[in-house]
C-alpha cells in the first residue's frame, strides 16, 4: 500500500504568474486551528461571491475541472505567506499535484509533508500542458515510476529528490526519521556548539 | 576560493550532509506566534513529543491581535481562542513567553531583534514568511510551515536545500526621501516577485553599511518578496552597538568574545557569488505599487503601464486582472490615485526609525478629510519611545489614529481591514488581493510616502509635499 497512488485526472489550468498563498487560503480563515477539511476555503474569494455563491466562471467551478486532481499554474505558485493551510485547502479540496515552472519555496516545502507534490518544469512545457489540460486531456502521475504522462504521451520523468519521494509514497513523518536516526548527532552538535559559543545557550 | 557569509552560516551549521543538496541544519533560535503553531502543538501532542530545548523558543501574540481594545477577554472568540491556545500551549511546554499585555509585546519580528534574542551567525527559524528580516543581523534566517514547527521543535533542526548566493550591492547617493522600502521595491520590481527564487540575497556595498539596523531589516523583510526566503547582511559595527545591552543578548565578557566572532562572518573578498546585482541608489525614486504583486512597482512620477505589446499569456492575463482588481486604467498618473485609508505598521516599516520618518512629514499638517489614517507600532517598546519623543502627539494633532502593536492593516485577520474597494497607502510588504480585507486595494511604500498620501489624501511625492523636489 502506498501513500501516493497513481493519480489519473483531467487538470485545471491557472496560467497567471505568482499565484500566492493569500488567493490559495484567505487570510481570515487562519483563525481556524484545523487542518482537515480546509477544502471549502481553497481560492475562496476567486471561487466563490460575498454572498457565498459560486462564481460559475472561475476554473474549478466548472466541469469536468471541478474534480481536478492535478493544477498546471504560471510561475511562482504558492508565492507569499509560509500558511500551510494552503496546502491543506488544495489537499482537503482533492488537489494532489501542481505543476509549474516554478513554486514558492516555503509552499514546495509544506507540500512534500502533506502528500501535495509538486513537478516544476520548464515555461515552454508548462504552457503546453496548459493547453492540454483545457482540452480535458487525462493527466496521470506515477511517482512510483517517476513518469508524468498526459494522454498517454510520456511528458517526463519525475524529478525531486529520493528523500522527499520516499516520503510521499511511504507517508512518513519527518519528525520520527529525525529522532530516530539523528538524535545523536544533533545532540554532538549542540553540545560542541555550547563549548564554542556559549553565549548562545539561554537560561531562564 | 573564500566563503560568502551564506556559506559560513549554512557549513557552521550542518548536522548531516545528504549529499543532494540537502543538509540537516541545526536551529539556534524559533519563534513563535499564535497562528502557525496550533497544528504543530496538536501534531506533536498526538505523538507524546517534547520539546528539545524549551529555552532555544520564544512565543509573542501578535497577527489576530486588536490595536485598539486591550481588555481582556478578547471579543472576537476565534482571535480568543487561538490566542488562548499560544497561552496553553507555552505553559505546558515551558516555552518563554511574552503576553498581550507585556509592556514588550508586539510584532513577532520586531520583538525578536529588540530583545537582542535574534543573533549574528544563528540559524533562526519561525512560521513565518517574514522571517528573512532577521538576516539583517548576518544571521541565516528563514520562514517555515507549521510542520516545520513541529519538526524544529521537537529535533531543534531542520532538513534544508541549499541555496545559491545572489548579492545585491547598494552604491552610490541616494537623494531626500529615499528609503530602505524604495530599494526594495525598486529591486522587486527590476527581478520580480519570483525573481531571487532559491536564492539567499546578500545585500551589500556603502549604502547598506551606511544603513540603520531599522532600514537594513526592512530590506531584508522584502526579500521573501522577491522570491528568496533569506535575506542577509553583513554584522559590522552598527550591528554590534545595537545589539549591546539587549536583554537576551550575550553580556559583558561574553559580549566580546561573541564579537571577535561575529567579524568573522561576513563574506570573504574573494567569495563568488552565483548571481550579482548592482544598484545605484542615485537613480532610485520614491516608488509606489499600482498592481497586487509587490513587483508591480514604479517610481510615484510615472503613470500606470499598460501591458507590453509583446507579453505572453500569463503575463498578460496577470496584468489585466491586476488592473481590474485596484480599479486603475493604463496610463494615469500614480499621482492621481485618492486613498480611503493610510497605514504605517507592520515588520517592514514600524520600528522607531520608521515613525520619526512618518512623523516628520505629519509634523504642522492635517490628515485629508475623509482619510483614515493609522500608525501602529511594532511593539509596546517602540510605542513607549514614541510618545517620549513626542510623536505619539504629532500623529494625534495631525489626526492619525495611534493605536496598539500589532500586525494590524497587514493582514486582515484581527479587527484592521479594508472594505471591499478601499484603497489605501500601506508600509507594509504585500498588496496580493485581499491582503489587507476581500476587495480591498493596497498601493505599497515607504513610512514618508504614507505619511504625505494621508495628508493629501492621495498617492503623494512625499519630496513635493516637503518642497525638496529638484
Ligand atoms: S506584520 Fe504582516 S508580514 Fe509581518 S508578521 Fe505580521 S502579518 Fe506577517
Amino acid at each position: 500500500m502506498t501513500s501516493f497512488p497513481p493519480i489519473n485526472s483531467v487538470a485545471a489550468h491557472m496560467p497567471e504568474r505568482n499565484i500566492d498563498t493569500d488567493a490559495i487560503y484567505p487570510a481570515r480563515y487562519l483563525l481556524l486551528m484545523d487542518r482537515d477539511n480546509l477544502g471549502p476555503y481553497l481560492f475562496r474569494d476567486r471561487r466563490f461571491h460575498p454572498d457565498g455563491s459560486p462564481r460559475e466562471e472561475f476554473i474549478l467551478n466548472r466541469e469536468p475541472f471541478s474534480s481536478a486532481q492535478v493544477i498546471v499554474a504560471g510561475a511562482g505558485f504558492g508565492c507569499g505567506s509560509s500558511r500551510e493551510q494552503a496546502v491543506w485547502t488544495l489537499t482537503g479540496f482533492g488537489v494532489r499535484c501542481v505543476i509549474a515552472p516554478s513554486f514558492g519555496e516555503i509552499f514546495a516545502g509544506n507540500a512534500s509533508k502533506n502528500g501535495l507534490l509538486t513537478i516544476a518544469l520548464p515555461e515552454e512545457t508548462v504552457q503546453r500542458l496548459g493547453e492540454a489540460a483545457e482540452r480535458g486531456a487525462r493527466f496521470r502521475v506515477d511517482l512510483e515510476e517517476r513518469l508524468l504522462c498526459v494522454d498517454n504521451e510520456q511528458i517526463a520523468v519525475i524529478d525531486i529528490p529520493e528523500s522527499t519521494r520516499a516520503a510521499l509514497l511511504n507517508g512518513w513523518d519527518e519528525t520520527d526519521i529525525l529522532l530516530r536516526e539523528e538524535r545523536e548527532a544533533i545532540a554532538a552538535f549542540e553540545t560542541r556548539r555550547g563549548l564554542e559559543q556559549p553565549w548562545l545557550t539561554l537560561e531562564r | 576560493m573564500g566563503e560568502t557569509l551564506y556559506d559560513k552560516l549554512w557549513r557552521s551549521h550542518v548536522i548531516r550532509d545528504y549529499g543532494d543538496g540537502t543538509a540537516l541544519l541545526y536551529v539556534d533560535r524559533h519563534l513563535l506566534h499564535e497562528v502557525s503553531t496550533p497544528q504543530s502543538f496538536i501534531a506533536m501532542e498526538k505523538k507524546q513529543r517534547a520539546l528539545w530545548r524549551p529555552t532555544a523558543n520564544l512565543a509573542v501574540p501578535d497577527h489576530v491581535v486588536s490595536t485598539t481594545d486591550r481588555h481582556l477577554p478578547i471579543p472576537d472568540p476565534l482571535a480568543r481562542a487561538q490566542t488562548q491556545r499560544l497561552v496553553e500551549n507555552v505553559a505546558r511546554h515551558d516555552i518563554p513567553f511574552i503576553p498581550l499585555d507585556d509592556r514588550r509585546q508586539g510584532i513577532v519580528h520586531v520583538i525578536g531583534p529588540e530583545q537582542g534574542f535574534t543573533l549574528p551567525g544563528i540559524v533562526l527559524a519561525c512560521g513565518d514568511s517574514h522571517t528573512s528580516t532577521h538576516g539583517a543581523f548576518g544571521c541565516l534566517a528563514f520562514g517555515i510551515g507549521a510542520s516545520e514547527c513541529g519538526i524544529v521543535m521537537a529535533t531543534q533542526s531542520i532538513r534544508q536545500r541549499r541555496a545559491r548566493a545572489m548579492r545585491v550591492t547598494i552604491t552610490g547617493t541616494r537623494g531626500p526621501f529615499i528609503n530602505a522600502k524604495d530599494v526594495a521595491l525598486a529591486l522587486i520590481a527590476r527581478i520580480g516577485a519570483n525573481g531571487a527564487a532559491g536564492h539567499a540575497v546578500e545585500y551589500a556595498g556603502p549604502v547598506v553599511s551606511a544603513m540603520s539596523m531599522s532600514e537594513r531589516l526592512t530590506l531584508c523583510n522584502m526579500s521573501i518578496e522577491a522570491g528568496a526566503r533569506v535575506g542577509l547582511i553583513a554584522p559590522d559595527e552598527t550591528t554590534f552597538a545595537y545589539l549591546k545591552g539587549r536583554p537576551m543578548a550575550p553580556k559583558g565578557e561574553m559580549f566580546e568574545r561573541a564579537v571577535a566572532y561575529w567579524r568573522t562572518l561576513p563574506s570573504d573578498p574573494d567569495a563568488v557569488f552565483d548571481r550579482e546585482i548592482v544598484i545605484d541608489v542615485g537613480d532610485v525614486e520614491p516608488h509606489v505599487t499600482w498592481g497586487t504583486s509587490p513587483e508591480d512597482a514604479l517610481p510615484i512620477g510615472a503613470r500606470v503601464p499598460y501591458v507590453a505589446a509583446d507579453a505572453e499569456p500569463a503575463r498578460r492575463e496577470r496584468h489585466g486582472r491586476a488592473l481590474a482588481y485596484m480599479g486603475l486604467s493604463p496610463g494615469q498618473p500614480l499621482e492621481d490615485i485618492p486613498v480611503d485609508v493610510v497605514f504605517i505598521g507592520s515588520c517592514t516599516n514600524s520600528r522607531i526609525e520608521d515613525l520619526r520618518a512618518a512623523a516628520a512629514v505629519a509634523t504642522g499638517r492635517r490628515v485629508a478629510a475623509g482619510v483614515k489614517a493609522l500608525v501602529v507600532p511594532g511593539s509596546g517598546l517602540v510605542r513607549e519611545q514614541a510618545e517620549s519623543e513626542g510623536l505619539a502627539r504629532t500623529f494625534l494633532e495631525a489626526g492619525f489614529e495611534w493605536r496598539q502593536p500589532g500586525c494590524s492593516m497587514c493582514v486582515g485577520m484581527n479587527g484592521d481591514t479594508l472594505a471591499s474597494g478601499q484603497r489605501s497607502a500601506s508600509t507594509s510588504n504585500r498588496n496580493f488581493e485581499g491582503r489587507q480585507g476581500v476587495g480591498g486595494r493596497t498601493h505599497l511604500m515607504s513610512p514618508a510616502m504614507a505619511a504625505a498620501a494621508a495628508i493629501t489624501g492621495r498617492l503623494t511625492d512625499v519630496r513635493k509635499l516637503m518642497g525638496t523636489a529638484s
